[in-house]
């Protein structure tokens, strides 16, 4: 490719094309003005290339250039990260484009935007990313491929970038399948590692959980070996709420032990739940977790817990037996701090509870007929529910008389601790929805429940959820059928959205696949695998493995490449050099161009040696086209070629 | 050096057809290459003239043959006559007993008119009564066509613009070549006065040199190279025959004699490639003809060492 030459159009097209779907996705990441700019280089080059406008002075580019580096560093504070990285290698890709079309420019803008492309996956892992991330490198090695056939037709070349591109697949595979997985985020650095994301948290007060409700994001997925357990018995245990001030519930700190406080019994459910990332350590298992599972702590409260919070998407398998009694044995200190409640505060409540726990009941009936009050109708289940005041207890359960789960269990808890019996708020999920295309239970954030747990002497910690006695189809048949009519729902729950939750559903089969079979291939999962091949083997042997099998592959093709040209015609050889030489000097051959018109556009642009490389290139000519001439001519050739001297 | 006898006449040409040196050299390679010329331009560029200085400079037998939709076939072959006299049929040769025959917009004659001459053209003979005529040597067919006017006309179908070697257009003279022309004789004129400079039998022997030319493995497999990506070619519709290979390398055999070389290099392919190629190629979009840059754009995309 001589330079000085302007790309064809249709490569600079390909080029912005690939630089236009390499660097819109990251535009959720990059600060707002900095996607204005490329949106407006982009947009420049395309006229350009259209001829609307004209192309920017080279001084100009520098300019915006500068300027833009400047920019990033006063709007990051650092050049560090990859958050800059990525905002300047987007500036300099569309300031690549808009500087010149030479070849040389263009094999830049191609190599910045593969950078770009890899960096993509800093963010988002997901197919639609992987998706992009391929459609940008084809086009960028389809832009790559114009360079070198300037002519050919664009089908033609996609083509041919499609199958480099294919050619590639069984090296990524390869790759894929032995690259050393090392745990922890490779590219996380301290600043932007762990941001926040949406969940559940430790405290619960009125509208958290209602709040949470609206939302159709995942929270987890478990895929169970057998059939899963009805709905009403699918309770994923979150963060225990103990302590409360009149309007907050807070958990309290537990021991974590390697080993369950009770003894786990009944039917077991064995499920492998893919959590997303929550920044948190609970595990969300379904009650109540049975003992043995590895690697997992167990917290005195029963929450199942992980070492570290969970900052990416991670797999863990479970068993757990719903039916087990826990509890039997609770500390006194457990039970003094799920008695407590504040001084003040809620004095109707407090009668209520007063008269719940007349003529000495017992706690079974205590918890019976607090349960009936609220299975009497009067209460209404709302994702709406009008605010409350000081007395939210109170003001729920006398005046407005509508809530959420959150304000069905705090309110019967808050009963409870009154008539005396210990009692907490669990938080947690409830239900879930089975996916018919791949059975797993879905879990989404608009399952987020709330429910309580009173403890009674001789039958341990007993599940009472409130909810249920309001509003039993929720917890027979999930949200989407409890809610009252003209009460916001969540999309998915909308039933003339039918068509689009049928979507979903496949969507997130494909996608729940993505994440156990690509992304969820992590340390573990390597080291099974290739256990199963019979390689024993960890991280390090990997690593070198890899690296020594990617180097003798190198090497192998190194050696190829020198035997082809030790193995070529020694007159292929010295014209070859001759080439070589020109182009050196600023004149190469194109691959199809002959001998005698090569030497025409040689003597063009060195007149003053026209005569010999006219000579040199008609006896390379002839020798070639004509007879086979000795070694000795050839050699004679060769030297003329070295002897030759173009400036 | 069988050459000479072709510089003298493409240098006596060159005075009488002005500006186009390019396109004479190539309609003598056709000749050299014992091939058949269509010429497809708009009228008033020279066709005729053309023509006309090939047969008159080589001094071959001309005939014109003007095609219309009512010619027949016994119009161009001839025709067998009752002669009371002898009281026998006599058959009345046509104009296709000549050396050069000038066969002016071939498309506005039908079909079988056509293919009469076409047949005469692949055989170099005729079957007139029964009878097996062979005709004279050398025997050529310059065939021209007027691309713009397609009313009432009959398009030669591929089969048939096979049968021409090459294709060439004239196009309009340059701006030095026409201001001589306009100021300069009548051509007509000129031609009359001109006397052949080379005798037929002197174009046999550059035919025999161009075929006695040395073509190398190497050569062939370039050749062969370039046909084959035709053949693959996602935009075109199907590719070049093995009878159209064989009629480049003729062609590009006769255009390295006249560069006057004794061996065939891949300059000399790819200087005819266009115009051997240009007539046997069709776009697979909608079947129209390959455009230049297609066939230019094919020769850039097979690589020599």
């Amino acid at each position: 490719m001589p330079p000085n030459v302007e790309v064809s159009r249709r490569t600079a097209f390909c080029l912005l094309a690939a630089a236009s779907v390499t660097v819109l996705p990251h535009a959720g990441h990059l600060p707002p003005w900095l996607v204005a700019l490329c949106v407006l280089l982009l947009g420049w080059r395309g006229a350009q290339l259209l001829d609307r406008v004209k192309g920017l002075p080279r001084w100009l580019v520098l300019g915006v250039a500068l300027a833009a580096a400047l920019a990033i560093k006063i709007d990051f504070g650092h050049f560090f990260g990859k958050d800059p990285g990525v905002a300047l290698l987007a500036v300099l890709l569309c300031l690549k484009l808009l500087e010149g079309g030479s070849p040389r420019d263009a094999r830049v803008a191609v190599l910045l935007s593969f950078f770009l492309q890899l960096g993509l996956f800093f963010y988002d892992q997901t197919m639609g990313v992987a998706a992009l991330a391929l459609a940008g490198t084809l086009l960028a090695v389809t832009a790559l491929f114009g360079l070198h056939q300037p002519r050919a037709p664009l089908p033609g070349l996609l083509r041919g970038a499609a199958t480099l591109v294919l050619q590639g697949l069984p090296f990524m595979l390869v790759l894929f399948v032995f690259f050393p997985r090392i745990e922890g985020p490779l590219w996380g650095l301290p600043a932007d590692a762990h941001s926040a994301v949406s969940g559940l948290s430790d405290t619960m007060e009125p509208g958290s959980i209602s709040e949470l409700s609206l939302s159709d994001a995942i929270a987890f997925r478990a895929a169970f070996a057998g059939e899963p357990p009805p709905n009403a018995l699918r309770y994923w245990r979150g963060p225990v709420l103990t302590e409360f001030d009149g309007r907050t519930w807070r958990a309290v700190r537990t021991t974590s032990t390697a080993a369950p406080a009770y003894q786990p019994g009944g039917p077991v459910y064995a499920y492998s739940l893919t959590l997303e990332a929550h920044n948190r350590r609970w595990l969300l298992a379904l009650d109540y977790p049975d003992a043995g599972l590895d690697d997992l702590l167990y917290a005195d409260d029963f929450q199942l817990l992980a070492a570290r919070p969970v900052r990416a998407r991670a797999r863990f398998d479970l068993r757990s037996r719903p039916h087990t009694p826990v509890g039997m044995e609770e500390s006194a200190a457990v039970l003094a701090a799920v008695r407590r409640l504040p001084a003040q505060g809620n004095p109707r409540a407090r009668a209520l509870a007063a008269r719940l726990a007349a003529d000495g009941a017992d706690a079974g009936t205590i918890v019976s007929r607090a349960f009936d009050h609220f299975a009497s109708g009067n209460y209404t289940y709302t994702l709406t529910p009008t605010l409350l005041g000081a007395h939210s207890v109170d003001e729920f359960l006398f005046d407005t008389l509508e809530g959420f789960c959150e304000h069905y269990a705090s309110a019967f808890v808050f009963l409870m601790r009154a008539a005396g019996l210990p009692a907490r708020v669990v938080t947690g999920y409830q239900g879930g929805q089975v996916n018919p295309i791949d059975d797993t239970v879905v879990v989404r954030q608009s399952d987020a429940h709330a429910w309580a747990e009173v403890w009674i002497d001789g039958q341990g910690w007993r599940r009472v959820d409130p909810t249920a006695a309001a509003a039993p189809q929720r917890i027979e048949r999930g949200l989407g059928e409890s809610i009252r009519a003209g009460d916001p729902r969540p999309l998915l729950m909308r039933p003339e959205f039918s068509w689009l939750r049928e979507f979903r559903h496949r969507w997130e089969a494909v996608s729940n696949h993505w994440n156990l079979w690509v992304l969820g291939y992590n340390e573990d999962r390597q080291r099974d695998l290739l256990a199963r091949l019979g390689l024993e083997t960890d991280w390090r042997t990997l690593t070198l493995a890899t690296g020594a099998a990617a180097g003798l592959l190198m090497l192998a093709l190194l050696g190829w490449a020198f035997h082809q040209r030790r193995s070529a015609d020694p007159l292929d050889q010295a014209w070859q050099a001759f080439c070589r030489r020109a182009a050196r000097h600023g004149l190469p051959r194109h691959a199809w161009e002959g001998p005698l018109d090569f030497a025409t556009r040689l003597a063009d642009r060195f007149p003053a040696h026209a005569g010999e490389l006219r000579r040199i290139a008609s006896d390379y000519a002839r020798m070639r086209y004509r007879a086979a001439d000795g070694p000795a001519a050839v050699r004679e050739l060769s030297q003329r070629i070295r002897r030759i001297d173009f400036t | 050096m069988p050459h000479r006898h072709a510089t003298r006449l493409l240098e006596a040409a060159a005075q009488i057809i002005l500006g186009k040196e390019h396109e004479l050299r190539l309609a003598l390679a056709c000749m050299v290459a014992r091939g058949h010329l269509l010429i497809e331009d708009v009228p008033g560029v020279g066709k005729t003239t053309l023509a006309h200085v090939l047969a008159r400079l080589i001094g071959l037998r001309f005939q014109r043959i003007q095609f219309t939709s009512d010619l027949l076939p016994a119009d161009i072959v001839g025709v067998s006559i009752f002669e009371r006299e002898s009281g026998a049929f006599r058959f009345h040769p046509g104009p296709v007993f000549a050396q050069l025959i000038l066969a002016d917009e071939i498309n506005r004659a039908t079909p079988k008119t056509q293919s009469a001459l076409l047949e005469a053209m692949e055989e170099h003979q005729v079957t007139a009564d029964g009878q097996t005529l062979a005709l004279p040597e050398p025997f050529f067919v310059v065939a021209t066509q007027n691309p713009a006017s397609q009313i009432g006309t009959f398009p030669l179908p591929e089969s048939q613009l096979d049968r021409f070697l090459m294709r060439i257009r004239l196009g309009y003279p340059d701006r030095a070549a026409e201001r001589a022309l306009l100021l300069g004789e009548d051509r007509r004129g000129l031609l009359e006065r001109r006397e052949a400079v080379i005798a037929p039998e002197q174009l046999l022997e550059l035919q025999h040199a161009a075929r006695a030319l040395t073509v190398t493995d190497r050569l062939v497999d370039y050749l062969h190279a370039l046909v084959d990506s035709t053949r693959h070619d996602p935009e075109l519709l199907g590719g070049l025959s093995p009878r159209a290979g064989l009629a480049l390398l003729s062609a590009a055999r006769a255009w390295a004699l006249l560069e006057g070389r004794d061996h065939v290099l891949p300059e000399d392919v790819q200087a005819v490639f266009p115009h051997v190629a240009g007539h046997r190629l069709h776009l697979a979009t909608d079947g129209r003809p390959v455009p230049p840059a297609t066939l230019r754009r094919l020769v850039e995309a097979v690589r020599l060492v």
